[in-house]
């Protein structure tokens, strides 16, 4: 899945993802924000261990919820900042 | 710990309903508080533009514009940002209790408003929890509020009238839109005709929505669903066959679409958590979407204070829930007048919106169809086949069958599969979903991190009750 955003992307600000430093626009969604940069697949299902990536992008699902600087967040909910360590749970 | 904030009204959700209400209610001198899970008000239907997208200038985002102006303007106590967690009875009304941005906070007010809204209906096939598989209300969040479009090539299947906005707004945006499948037979469409007609500015939308597509080129297959998504860690393929006009897979060739992208969605169903957690009464009403709260000629449920409204009060789309919205600010305001003439204007909506209703319902059909090996239940991967086996074993309602399958225990609380599973349970036993019922109403509403809901305290705060004597 290759998104693609209709506008020029906002001023992007440095974070690690998985611990790779990686640049996102800041104030973007970070589920939205993950997808535009080929990031499909966040996380694998508890029980089968089964792929999963954003589903609902309204807070709904918790599809999207992986690990922000040690907490676990709905990524569709949590805008982007600076700095912030983001770790796809259990994504390669 | 610091007192609860004390309104006179609460309001859950600041979409069309909510929002409406909260500015009404406020400008004629309530003291209002209104909470939203988003950082802007409009909902999902005037969703703001956010990140950096100046957003698309069409008519729902001035809508929308205009809302969050007028809610701004007015002596509105706005708290976005917030997932409310917990709401609970009080001797005097309603406590609520959120988590925004800058930790916890609790308020109080004698009337509660819910206007929470719907959740998009995803009837399950084999593959639909593959990554690169989203919802249509899921697209229309990242068309209109992110200004992305989700994939290269895509494939947008499902019913009802998302299925022809989520196209429209693919091909305007100029991405490849591989096909568009319909579960609809073409004359779905047509039959509800004279009851979109009587509302002549959203039937123009419509038409201008087909126009688009078709001048587009894009290939439309009616009379079609998804038989199944193939792909490991990604999407790769979708494919469709032919189903009747409840959406039941009939005999006939199936396709292969290549594509990195499949929005998909069958209609809304009620987002009832709050009501039910309050144990309102509920009736089952399968057009309006599912469950929902039994409430009077004033919005009130069967508990005092206690008011629903906008879809998840029974899903009636935007001018209704905007309508609604305003009647029942008007009454918590103690302006009858007001609010009996904007009633009436509900009134003459509804054809349109029943022909609407209609059209987001349960297939129910659609939902016996499901393969066995399905998983249903995403956030604990349980199948078809382990609740038809739960059923078997014994389970006859729908808390039962959470208890042996643990479906609907997970992190989403069934907000994503109960409409499907409850049907499943009632075809197993054929019976009716009444007697299966809805699952129990719990606290937490949403997931939230124990730390934070706790917030900064002090252990001399907390009440030690009198020891017992001995």
């Amino acid at each position: 899945m290759t998104a693609r955003r209709l506008h020029a992307a906002p001023e992007r600000v440095a974070v690690t993802i998985d611990g790779a430093p990686a640049m996102l626009p800041a104030g973007e969604s970070l589920a939205t924000a993950l997808l535009c940069e080929g990031h499909v697949l966040l996380r694998r299902s508890p029980r089968d261990g089964t792929p999963r990536g954003a589903f609902c992008f309204m807070g709904a699902c918790q599809e999207c919820a992986i690990l922000v600087d040690g907490v676990v967040r709905q990524a569709c909910l949590t805008p982007v900042t600076a700095g912030m360590a983001i770790a796809l749970r259990g994504a390669p | 710990m610091t007192a609860p904030l004390a309104f006179d009204v609460i309001v859950l959700g600041a979409g069309p309903a909510g929002a409406t209400c909260a500015a009404t209610a406020a400008e004629a001198g309530r003291r209002v508080a209104v909470i939203d899970e988003q950082p802007r008000a409009g909902g999902q239907v005037w969703r703001a533009p956010m990140g950096g997208f100046p957003g698309k200038g069409d008519a729902d985002q001035a809508a929308g514009d205009a809302l969050r102006q007028r809610l701004a303007a007015s002596p509105a106590t706005g708290l976005l940002g917030h997932r409310v967690w917990s709401v609970v009875r009080t001797e005097s009304g309603y406590r609520v209790d959120t988590l925004g941005p800058d930790g916890p906070t609790a308020l109080e007010a004698p009337s509660l408003v819910v206007a929470t809204g719907a959740h998009e209906r995803v009837v399950p096939f084999p593959g639909w929890t593959t990554p690169g598989v989203i919802g249509l209300a899921a697209a229309t969040v990242l068309l209109k509020s992110h200004g992305v479009v989700p994939g290269r090539r895509l494939v947008v299947a499902g019913c009802g009238p998302l299925l022809a906005v989520v196209a429209a707004g693919l091909v305007k945006a100029g991405a490849e839109v591989a096909a568009i499948v319909d579960i609809a037979p073409r004359s779905a469409w047509l039959s509800r005709l004279p009851a979109i007609l009587g509302q002549p500015r959203l039937a123009t939308r419509g038409l201008s929505w087909a126009f688009a597509v078709a001048k587009a080129g894009v290939p439309t297959l009616s009379g079609h669903g998804v038989r199944r998504v193939e792909g490991g860690e990604a999407i790769s393929r979708v494919v469709i066959g032919p189903v009747d006009a409840d959406g039941a897979p009939v005999e006939g060739p199936e396709q292969v679409i290549e594509a990195d992208s499949l929005i998909v969605g069958h209609g809304l169903t009620t987002a009832s958590e709050v009501t039910r957690l309050l144990r309102a009464e509920h009736r089952f009403d399968r057009l309006r979407g599912g469950w929902i709260p039994v409430v009077d000629g004033a919005f009130q449920t069967s508990l005092p204070g206690l008011h629903a409204i906008g879809d998840g009060a029974g899903i009636r789309g935007q001018a209704m829930a905007s309508l609604a919205g305003e009647a029942l600010g008007w009454h918590l305001a103690g302006r009858t007048a007001e609010a009996a003439a904007t009633r009436a204007r509900m009134a003459a909506a509804t054809p349109f919106s029943d022909a609407m209703a209609g059209l987001m319902a349960q297939r129910p059909a659609q939902v016996r169809a499901i393969a066995p090996e399905t998983v249903v239940c995403r956030c604990e991967d349980v199948t078809r086949a382990e609740i038809d086996a739960a059923v078997d074993a014994g389970a006859t309602q729908i808390d039962q069958l959470k208890h042996f399958t643990r479906c609907g225990m997970g992190p989403c609380q069934g907000r994503s599969c109960a409409d499907t599973v409850q049907e499943l349970m009632a075809a197993r036993l054929g019976t009716s979903r009444e007697a299966v019922g809805q699952w129990t109403g719990r606290p937490p509403l949403r997931p939230v991190p124990l730390g934070e809901v706790i917030g900064a305290f002090s252990y001399v705060d907390i009440p030690i009750p009198t020891p017992a004597p001995l």
